[in-house]
């Protein structure tokens, strides 16, 4: 795979343009001439495209471990009265008497939300598509440092493997939720999962932090200094821009993190009381005099609303160029895209407290924050609209991945709206943690984050294994989601309005919500079902490794430079020199050019037929 | 599907073939003038920037919710009613036992710390000259400082984990003295907890920094930095050790002023 990386001699032999040379580049060329062993390529590889399907595979095994926990609890939900004493050979002691403990209950939500926001959206989506575009779209022969990149994926795999022993602990996993709101998650007298699980979950999630630091600066930096020649910001394909700014979001927003996981290390292990005050617990109080539980609400969510469009914006990303190879047309609004990408950036940092509209906080400082959140649905509308007009008119190829471009942006509309109502501090008390919410996210960030990455996964396989996925199975695999999503979660608007409060074991106590008994159910059997549709996508993706049909080197006719690179790419990428690029990524359907799509190396002086004026100006 | 790109791709004996174009950020250079490995470090301390920003809010919102002292400066004693004055907490000076000089230890630390920023200003500038014998000695005086403020810190704790003299009467009676992470006769508990855990991170940063300084000044003395032909590791890590000093300057503000 990488053995065929000519010298600079050769490279510059093979185009009469002289390749800018940076230090870099000079140490790659001399590097790979020899063969490497299989540990050097395929496990401690400084290759971006071998990282890449590293954080891939890693975050396709989380993914099947967060739905597996859904289903769990979903079974619970669906069927409280039903005994799981079949479940006894694979949760053990956590079903008791044929029911599901109720602790464990918590510990399942809780390791959910965490596994699918920080392990598959987070580390699995852009780590994988940061790492295998940036390079190959800007033209570059790999991140700026390799070694960074390769600790960053060893940090996520420590950090993964810290969290999955977690699991199997005798007290079990974290159970305070993914928020791991104190004093539930400080005191391990509270609960049993706030014990030695949450410190393994704190200890994980600190080295799953110092992953996406490294990965982070690596990619922000790749971006500025290894562009390739006429690679100007305003040629980026809009996939860049998204990785560039979600790096930017994580290496500020996650410090935060840092320092209140930090905090709350102490107050477990040495006795500090940072977010303890007035507590008793069993009759007995403690201690702790001073803190505050509602400060670490505020440094939670500091990181906590900048990660939700960590984990969207790659996938809008994606989808907006993925919209625009398969519609057939420029991306409508290039530049729009790249504002209302900076705004959404720019307005993540000012309003995580409407997650907090209930802690008590000043009804001034919460309109604030009303008025802010609300904002934001301007750069989203814009994007929406945007992608609507890319498909307008277009000559659309319904391709497996264009399927779940569509289906993207549709879940964003329908999980959107109903952020508007949220935003609202008035109607956001009415609904607060009740299954509105839930339904609001998972659609909005959770399911469209997925169904980016599904994309993502379809569009670029080709490139990454030099073969393509199976169109039919590819087909199956999208409605069943699609459809399975809407029949989750459309559902659960209606418990949710009703008052059905989240991360409840049973609701069969309150009369109240008995009447939504078949109601959950139903979502039940939708989950269940939508989760069993998924080994259809893995069994398609790992068959097609091996035995999918062989691909070309440009099978989507796409402009982006990572299609100028054999079919599979070996290490440095471009086995000659690295292309020169002349024109924007989306120049589709030209008018007068000899075919629908024109490369970004392609320079002016070759397409005179379909030169704009002041291009031919360009060309001469 | 076959419709392949060889009849747009560039033609590779094409001499009349145009240049892209090459303005300061439109590829195949570096917009900022700046190598990959001194744009990570930036973008690091920035980063690093926000945990210590967390820090200092916390402390802010914690320092907020606790009554101040209202009275004589003369008459103030220490109780866990109110938050400290901090020109009566620190006010020791190792050698001068018994003697009031508010806030005196604190600021010669604090001034080291400034004077070990100033050599390595010039560790870094002797690096850009390629002297040498200068980065050596720049580098060893930046540690000497870096050092020193260590061990004025560890001084700092000790004296604040034993205890001034007159301790704070417990409700059985005891008196108590000094402070530890559940409780300290200054002020409320979180008065402790914060000035431990804050000055501890800043501490460790300062110490990372030295032990960064002790191996590039054996890179230097080995000539690992002339044989590459140019001292940039200095520079970055002259990067870090400004931005500690930056810090420690709020730190300082936070903790001994405000």
């Amino acid at each position: 795979m990488a053995a065929n990386i000519p010298t600079n001699a050769q490279a510059q032999g093979g185009i009469g343009v002289s390749v800018p040379h940076t230090e870099h580049e000079d140490h790659l060329h001399n590097d790979e001439h020899h063969e490497q062993s299989f540990i050097s390529k395929y496990v401690f590889s400084t290759d971006h495209k071998v990282i890449a399907k590293q954080f891939l595979i890693t975050g396709i095994f989380w993914a099947i471990l967060g739905g597996t926990l859904s289903s769990l609890f979903r079974l619970q939900l669906g069927w409280p009265e039903a005994t799981l004493e079949w479940l006894t050979p694979v949760l053990g002691k956590w079903v008791e008497a044929g029911k599901l403990n109720p602790e464990f209950y918590l510990a399942l939500v809780t390791m959910h939300g965490t596994i699918m926001v920080f392990f598959v959206l987070t580390a699995g989506l852009s780590g994988t598509f940061s790492n295998f575009l940036i390079p190959l779209q800007i033209g570059a022969r790999d991140m700026a440092s390799g070694f960074m990149n390769m600790l960053s994926y060893w940090f996520f795999f420590i950090s993964s493997v810290i969290m999955f022993s977690s699991l199997f602990i005798e007290t079990g996993p974290a159970a305070a939720g993914w928020t791991i709101y104190p004093p539930l998650s400080a005191l391990p007298q509270a609960i049993p999962g706030s014990g030695a699980g949450m410190t393994l979950w704190l200890v994980s999630m600190a080295l799953f932090i110092v992953s996406q630091l490294l990965g982070g600066v690596n990619y922000i930096t790749t971006i500025i200094n290894l562009r390739t020649r006429g690679m100007s910001m305003s040629k980026l394909p809009l996939t860049i821009w998204s990785f560039f700014l979600t790096a930017v979001l994580g290496l500020l927003a996650f410090p935060v993190l840092f320092s209140a996981a930090l905090l709350l290390i102490f107050d477990r292990s040495f006795g500090t009381s940072f977010f303890l005050s007035d507590i008793y617990i069993a009759g007995q109080a403690l201690p702790n005099t001073g803190g505050s539980p509602i400060l670490f609400q505020h440094l939670f969510w500091f990181l906590g609303h900048p990660e939700v469009y960590i984990v969207i914006m790659p996938a809008m990303g994606m989808v907006s160029e993925i919209m625009a190879t398969n519609a057939r047309k420029p991306i409508f609004g290039y530049r729009a895209m790249i504002g209302s990408l900076l705004g959404i950036s720019l307005l993540s940092f000012v309003v995580w407290a409407h997650h907090m509209f209930v802690t008590g906080m000043n009804p001034f400082l919460g309109s604030v924050f009303m008025f802010l959140t609300l904002i934001i649905a301007v750069p989203s509308a814009v994007k929406t609209f945007n992608w609507l007009a890319t498909l307008w008119r277009g000559n659309i190829r319904f391709t497996t991945a264009m399927l779940f471009s569509i289906g993207f942006v549709s879940l964003f509309v329908s999980g959107g709206l109903t952020g508007i109502v949220l935003g609202n501090a008035a109607l956001d008390i009415q609904v607060h943690n009740t299954y509105f919410v839930v339904a609001h996210f998972h659609l909005v960030m959770g399911s469209s984050a997925f169904f980016g990455l599904f994309a993502g996964v379809y569009h670029w396989f080709p490139k990454m294994f030099g073969r393509m996925m199976d169109e039919k199975l590819g087909y199956i695999h999208f409605w069943l989601t699609f459809l399975g999503v809407y029949l989750v979660f459309l559902p659960m608007h209606y418990v949710g309005i009703a008052g059905f409060p989240r991360r409840y074991y049973s609701w069969t106590g309150f009369d109240t919500f008995s009447q939504f008994a078949d109601l959950n159910k139903f979502i039940s059997v939708a989950a269940i079902l939508a989760f069993f549709a998924q080994f259809i996508f893995i069994f398609n993706f790992f068959y097609s490794i091996f035995r999918g049909r062989r691909a070309t080197e440009n099978p989507w006719q796409s402009n982006t430079l990572e299609w100028t690179t054999p079919v599979v790419p070996g290490h440095g990428n471009w086995p000659g020199a690295i292309p020169a690029v002349y024109r924007w990524p989306y120049d589709y359907s030209k008018p007068g050019a000899e075919t629908d799509f024109i490369p970004q190396n392609v320079p002016f002086s070759q397409t005179q037929s379909s030169n704009m004026p002041y291009e031919r100006e360009m060309a001469d | 599907m076959s419709t392949s790109s060889s009849t747009l791709a560039p033609t590779t004996n094409s001499v009349e073939l145009e240049q892209p174009r090459s303005g300061t950020w439109d590829g195949g250079n570096e917009p900022f003038k700046a190598s990959y490995g001194k744009l990570m470090m930036w973008f690091f301390l920035l980063s690093d920037a926000f945990t210590f920003a967390a820090f200092l809010t916390t402390y802010g919102m914690i320092r907020h919710r606790n009554p101040v002292y209202v009275g004589d400066v003369e008459n103030f004693e220490f109780s866990t009613a109110y938050w400290p004055i901090p020109e009566k907490v620190f006010n020791a000076f190792p050698g001068f036992h018994g003697v009031d000089l508010p806030l005196a230890f604190v600021a010669l630390m604090t001034m080291i710390l400034i004077f070990s920023s100033v050599t390595m200003v010039l560790a870094v500038e002797a690096g850009h000259r390629m002297d040498k014998n200068d980065v050596q000695k720049w580098l060893l005086w930046t540690i000497l400082f870096g050092a020193t403020f260590l061990g004025s810190q560890a001084w700092e704790w000790s004296h604040f984990i034993s205890g001034h003299e007159e301790g704070t009467l417990l409700s059985d009676g005891t008196m108590f003295h000094g402070a530890n992470l559940t409780m300290n006769q200054y002020g409320p508990v979180l008065f402790g907890d914060l000035f431990f855990f804050i000055t501890g991170f800043h501490g460790t940063h300062v110490f990372s920094g030295v032990c960064l300084l002790v191996w590039a000044f054996i890179a230097t003395t080995n000539g690992t930095f002339e044989k590459r032909g140019h001292y940039e590791m200095v520079e970055k890590i002259g990067l870090y050790w400004h931005f500690v000093d930056l810090v420690w300057v709020f730190v300082f503000t936070f903790f001994y002023l405000v």
